[in-house]
């Protein structure tokens, strides 16, 4: 460890308690900001609960809840990502360059998640603010129940996206095979071309706002209506 | 018509009774199951078909007043850093900010604060009231995940993961559109005024060994110091408890099917789950056969009502008790003194069940300023305090009477049960016999 530059964490030699405690145990205004994890091993919460602006890059396969309720921190992840990666997380960027398992971003609250590869089923359910940019396609039953935020997708989308969705706005450049209960297509208007052009450009995406279609709530299980009880 | 002739008196059927047929009309008329609050209403098997036995011969009591009965419990001994220390063994359950005005949560607070004891989140998140109020306080980590953040996750002194409920194993939260008012709907992040339906299942695992996982991930995040419990409803409790043990439970949570809600299609209230009392021996025969009986603390719940309930629980087993419907009669639910109110609303005190209508009288399952008003967090508080300092005296006398020096010394050969099925669930005799039915032969 060193007090300036990088800092580099083993977990192969700290074990992912050792590797939170001393991630978490930073102040919010250290200089020591910038962290490399060796050996991650595909272990489960690693650089989970983080709470102050650091930039962690982890050099391997992470498994469940990597970056799960994030602060703050950047946390960009070399390799594959397992279920939940960033699950819930408040404000800050987490990173995937390879792909993301199940629940990728499930319940976020804010921040930003990159996927460059793709992202299996689940991604962005519950989600409650967070933005997702995903560089490939995601799975099945994606943005279920999403509530708030937006996720882009400049791939395909699996069967039943946004079911039962609230107020997030999804964004799909490819197919979606099939859309959820009360998830229809909506207008592309020249505030969503906007966010959309925001987000691909964070994302570091080269996909052009135009080429994408927008869905979202058609609000109509919002109250409970017996002809519209069919559509569960 | 011949008035000499004798004619049969009108005859309503058992099967198709009053309230059935009413249901049946309002279904016909409205096209929407009914939704209620409270517990399973129906008569089941329960603690009062159990009977202490009491010294005798070849037990003695203890002299009340003068010998001690202890009645603390820790809670979370197996892993977490900082158990809880109770000072009673009844603790007060999860109810939801939002299906409970931000006053009644001061209140349970601040009642259960002064008697030594927690009380829980729900599903809505965590209110500085209630954070305020409660010594201990339990948080919540239930599938809808609304208002989870990591700062409160922290600020909790236990995590109290749900998996389900006893009055609706298998199906999640409700809460129409009467009650999402502009707080509760920034809580949850959700559109003023719909009818909300949250998840029932969690979002980010399924199984018992995602679970463990997940168990893992929040013991990191809050630096392994907090008690982690595991809640399930009265479904398989025998499978149930052994796989939240194997998940890495600090304490299991069993909640019968007597167990209230805020809000459940009244079907699902009555039909799905089992009896609290069923559910108990299955539960302590899971901890017992992996050794953990006493080391995961088993806090059981639904239809609690008095000391006696308490004691009898705590003899078949459990460390501790947790209670909902009780604690909001003792704050003022259901109060015979607003009688005409409950009439208006086209019931009546002691009935009343529309706690997701948001019309409470009593100022409690609501979320109108008007009415929220009239409950008062400072003597509601102290009702409740009341009422659980009466309930562990109760116990205590129970216990002493016993012969024991501690409630938790209580055991399943202090009771014999009044009826065949109760013998059976609680597995303790028939009174006057030595049969328990299922076990051995008569
Ligand atoms: C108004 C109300 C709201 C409730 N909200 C929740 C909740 O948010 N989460 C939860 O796990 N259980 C909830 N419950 C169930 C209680 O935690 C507890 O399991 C039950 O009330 C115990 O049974 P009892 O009411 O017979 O004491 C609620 C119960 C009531 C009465």
């Amino acid at each position: 460890m060193s007090t300036q530059g990088l800092s580099e964490l083993d977990l192969q030699k700290a074990g992912v308690r050792g590797i939170n405690q001393t991630l978490q145990g930073l102040a919010k205004n250290t200089n020591q900001r910038h962290w490399l994890v060796r050996n991650p091993m595909g272990q489960h919460a690693i650089a989970v609960g983080l709470d102050a602006p650091l930039h962690v890059e982890v050099h391997g396969h992470v498994g469940f809840y990597c970056g799960g309720m994030n602060k703050e921190s950047e946390i960009i992840i070399h390799g594959h990502a397992g279920v939940g990666v960033a699950e819930n997380m408040m404000s800050g960027l987490v990173w995937v360059k390879g792909n993301a398992s199940e629940s990728a971003g499930a319940t976020g609250n804010g921040g930003l998640l990159v996927i460059d590869g793709d992202a299996s089923s689940r991604c962005g359910i519950s989600m409650k603010g967070i933005d997702i940019v995903v560089g490939g396609s995601v799975g099945h039953m994606s943005a279920f129940m999403a509530q708030r935020g937006n996720l882009v997708v400049c791939g395909d989308a699996g069967e039943a996206l946004g079911d039962s969705i609230y107020e997030a706005r999804l964004y799909v450049k490819g197919k979606a095979h099939g859309l959820g209960a009360d998830c229809i297509e909506k207008e592309m208007r020249a505030e969503h071309l906007e966010d959309l052009a925001k987000l691909l450009e964070r994302a570091k995406r080269k996909e052009r706002p135009q080429d994408f279609r927008r869905y979202g709530s058609a609000r109509k299980l919002y109250n409970f209506d017996v002809d519209h009880a069919d559509a569960y | 018509m011949d008035s000499n002739i004798p004619h049969t008196l009108p005859r309503k059927s058992a099967t198709f009774d009053d309230y059935t047929l009413s249901e049946i009309r309002r279904a016909a008329q409205t096209g929407i199951y009914d939704i209620r609050g409270a517990g399973a209403k129906r008569k089941l098997p329960h603690f009062d078909d159990l009977l202490f036995l009491g010294a005798s011969m070849s037990r003695y009591p203890l002299e009340g007043y003068r010998e001690k009965c202890g009645t603390n419990v820790v809670l979370g001994t197996r892993f977490a850093k900082k158990p809880i220390e109770l000072k009673i063994p009844i603790t007060i359950a999860g109810m939801s900010f939002g299906s409970l005005s931000a006053n009644a949560k001061e209140a349970l607070g601040r009642g259960a604060s002064a008697a030594g004891t927690s009380t829980t989140t729900g599903d809505g998140g965590m209110t500085p009231e209630e954070r305020g109020q409660s010594k201990h306080l339990v948080y919540q980590y239930l599938p809808s995940r609304y208002g989870m953040n990591p700062d409160d996750l922290r600020k909790a002194d236990a995590i109290e993961v749900v998996i389900g409920q006893g009055a609706k194993p298998g199906g999640g939260g409700m809460l129409l559109g009467q009650k999402i008012s502009d707080r509760v709907a920034a809580m949850r992040c959700l559109p003023k005024g719909i009818d909300q339906r949250s998840a029932c299942r969690h979002p980010d695992w399924t199984g018992p060994d995602d679970l463990e996982i997940k168990i893992q991930e929040l013991r990191e995040i809050t630096n392994w110091e907090k008690p982690i419990y595991i809640k399930v409803g009265g479904a398989r409790p025998y499978y149930d408890v052994a796989l939240a043990v194997k998940a890495g439970a600090d304490v299991v949570v069993v909640d019968g099917m007597q167990g209230g809600t805020a809000a459940t299609q009244e079907v699902f209230i009555e039909h799905v789950g089992q009896p609290t009392l069923a559910c108990i021996r299955p539960a302590v025969k899971a901890l017992q056969e992996l050794g953990m009986h006493r080391k995961v603390q088993l806090i059981v719940s639904g239809g609690i009502r008095n000391g006696a309930d308490v004691a009898k629980a705590l003899a078949l087993g459990a460390d501790a008790v947790a209670i909902g419907t009780a604690a909001l009669v003792a704050l003022g639910d259901n109060d015979p003194a607003y009688e005409e109110e409950y009439r208006a609303l086209g019931t009546t005190a002691g009935a009343y069940d529309d706690w997701h209508e948001g019309k409470d009288p009593a100022g409690i399952t609501t979320q109108d300023p008007a009415l929220m008003q009239r409950l008062d967090p400072v003597k509601a508080g102290r009702r409740l305090y009341n009422y659980l300092k009466v309930m562990t005296l109760e116990a205590q006398t129970i216990a002493r009477a016993n012969g024991k020096s501690h409630v938790h010394n209580l055991e399943p050969e202090d009771l014999v049960a009044l009826t065949i099925e109760a013998a059976a669930m609680a597995q303790v005799p028939l009174a006057g016999t030595s049969w328990i039915p299922g076990k051995q032969p008569f």
